[in-house]
């Protein structure tokens, strides 16, 4: 039995051993190649789809209603009639559009999302390739998504969609500068471009409890909602201004193909965030068998599942309870909740939040993150260059006293007083 | 001088809060907590749970009979289609080989009545105008069909429901229909002994109204 933090690694490791007997040795790089590739190719989507579900499910509850719930339990056949429903659509090109490259740029988008996947480290040992430029990987494919977002608005030949696409590159241009320079402070401390070597600096303590790390994740995080366009920085697809922004003139499977880049670019950047600030696989050490019975609990509680599914997911889980009991939380599961919870955030801003207007959105990025990110690098410095209570409280309070004097520079009208009517009552 | 920023976070506080108030778990965390909460989910999961409609709630005029389906009260007076807005109504009177109206139960009777549901727009004007309370509306609302033609159109036999249904569904507005039902009956009976039921009174008698 192989711990639960390995497994995945271990089946595949099994996998290849049954390879190595039946195939030629050297074919066996490209059978761990195909495996790996296989499985993001074929994890991208099922994420994706659920995103959906549960972006809908948890948006519905914000606004007091159930979300869906008619396809299978709790909704949960949702994401596949939808994508039955998006197959069999009519695939509508808008007359005098160019042809080719409409039908290019939703897979142009979903391609970079996609390959994103490839330097997230999953779990210990669970990077599908660690490169050590991985952080440069990252923003250099994150940003060919705007190429794509551009080529559709301009392809369809659509008033509405072109002026989505300039704004969406306007607005993906303005945050991938503070975007990166947050991530700058990350390479200062850890001395490393690689995805996997920055998680493993944060064994000791996560990044974001720092306060270069908490600015910087915070500059980080909304930067990346900025870049995938989601509330409250959905300009470049406004419903009440644009029809859809970029992708007005889609439909049918092209259409779910920009969705599909969309929802995994913002799973990336929540793990990518987790990557970065919030230590990655790293967690408390719990012990396993508390996950297995709080889920236990779970299945055997929630009211609308079948009996034997509710069975044998709680046969399932005490099983694995106690298979792995005494073990800690795999990596891979820290992975998942934290990645999740912060995807929780991203649908909560959109629950709660309007969209920014365009000067505000701008001006978020060049006037407050921007300067905002510089000096997270000077400070960054000064916690490097002091031991821990003079750096931490010296960098602390230049980030404090920068955030302040920038809120006040560009809100001086904050400072006066507020104008009273006369003649108002 | 707001910190600004704070105004995010306190909506954010609002939108969590709705997020918990829709589970039991999370109204229980919140009552724990001393915040207070309301009912959470508004809407309900229609087709397995139905919502409770307000005795006043109608949709569609049905015609009332007392005790036997035969005894109408409609007389087929042909108000309620004249007075019909968007004209659903279509009423003939039953009426003999020589084409005078048959009576039952000492008045005349409808031999059709009509109401196309794909007209009509739940209004209640039919009832207002009926002197005869002959026709109530109804709370039913699931009668969709594939097809907008005889299905959609209501016969007098699909129509008929008795006065017991009325009483049942709405009782404040059925119990002064009995009332005036009956003062009108009292009045009949205190005028019935000085004429012979079949023949009209000349003339009304005193004025007690």
């Amino acid at each position: 039995m192989s711990s639960l933090d390995q497994l995945f690694v271990s089946i595949k490791g099994a996998i290849l051993g049954l390879a190595q007997r039946l195939l030629p040795a050297v074919w066996l790089p490209w059978v761990s190649i195909v495996i790996t590739i296989g499985v993001i190719a074929a994890i991208a989507p099922a994420i994706m789809m659920y995103l959906t579900w549960l972006e809908r499910k948890i948006i519905a509850r914000m606004q007091n209603r159930f979300g869906p719930d008619r396809v299978g339990v709790y909704g949960l056949m949702q994401p596949l009639s939808d994508g039955l429903k998006m197959l069999i659509k009519e695939d509508i090109v808008p007359r005098g559009a160019d042809r080719l490259l409409h039908l290019i740029a939703p897979i142009l988008s979903v391609v970079p999302a996609i390959l994103l996947f490839a330097v997230l480290p999953f779990g210990r040992n669970m990077t599908a390739v660690d490169l050590n430029v991985g952080l440069l990987y990252f923003f250099a494919v994150s940003s060919v998504g705007s190429y794509a977002i551009f080529m559709g608005g301009w392809a369809s030949r659509s008033k509405f969609s072109i002026l989505g696409a300039m704004r969406s590159v306007a607005q993906i241009i303005s945050y991938e500068v503070p975007g990166v320079l947050s991530v700058v402070a990350v390479i200062m401390v850890t001395g490393t471009l690689s995805t996997v070597g920055i998680v493993e600096a944060q064994s000791n303590r996560w990044f974001v409890f720092t306060p270069w790390g908490c600015v910087g994740a915070l500059i980080f995080f909304l930067s990346g909602v900025a870049e995938v366009n989601r509330t409250p920085f959905d300009m470049p697809e406004a419903e009440s201004e644009l029809v859809g922004g970029f992708h007005t003139e889609y439909s049918g499977m092209k259409f779910a193909l920009w969705y599909m880049a969309e929802f995994l670019e913002s799973f990336a950047i929540s793990a990518f965030t987790v990557t970065f600030f919030f230590g990655g696989w790293y967690g408390p050490a719990v012990p396993f068998w508390i996950v297995a019975v709080l889920f236990a609990a779970l299945i055997a509680t929630a009211r609308r599942l079948p009996i034997p599914v509710k069975g044998l997911g709680v046969v399932a889980m005490v099983g694995a309870g106690l298979c792995w009991g005494t073990q800690p939380i795999p990596s891979w599961a820290w992975f998942f909740a934290k990645t999740y919870a912060l995807i929780f955030v991203l649908v909560w801003f959109r629950g709660t939040l309007p969209r920014l207007r365009a000067d505000q959105l701008m001006g978020l990025a060049w006037k407050f993150f921007l300067p905002l990110a510089l000096v997270n690098i000077v400070a960054t410095g000064v916690w490097v260059s002091w031991p821990f209570p003079i750096g931490t409280a010296l960098s602390a309070l230049i980030l404090i006293v920068s955030s302040w004097l920038l809120v006040r520079a560009n809100h001086p009208e904050a400072a006066r007083p507020l104008r009273t009517y006369v003649f108002a009552d | 001088m707001a910190i600004i920023g704070s105004g995010v976070l306190r909506g954010m506080g609002v939108t969590f809060k709705t997020f918990l108030e829709t589970y039991p778990v999370g109204r229980g965390l919140l009552r724990v907590l001393g915040i207070p909460v309301t009912n959470g989910l508004v809407t309900v999961a229609y087709p397995e749970t139905k919502q409770q409609h307000a005795e006043r709630f109608r949709y569609f005029p049905f015609l009332v009979y007392d005790g036997t389906p035969d005894n109408l009260r409609c007389v087929a007076c042909k108000i309620c289609e004249q007075e019909c807005p968007p004209q659903c109504i279509h009423i003939v009177m039953e009426k003999d080989a020589q084409g005078r109206p048959v009576k039952a139960h000492g008045r005349t009777l409808p031999k059709q009545f009509d109401i196309d549901m794909s007209i009509c727009m739940s209004c209640r004007i039919c009832v207002d105008v009926c002197p005869f309370d002959a026709i109530e509306m109804d709370n039913q609302y699931e009668y969709a069909s594939t097809d907008r033609g005889p299905s959609m159109n209501f016969t007098k036999e699909q129509l008929l429901k008795s006065a017991d249904y009325f009483r049942q569904i709405k009782p404040t507005e059925s119990s002064t229909v009995d009332q005036r039902l009956a003062a009108k009956a009292a009045k009949a009976s205190a005028a019935k002994p000085t004429e012979p039921p079949a023949a009209k009174p000349p003339s009304p008698p005193a004025s007690n109204t």
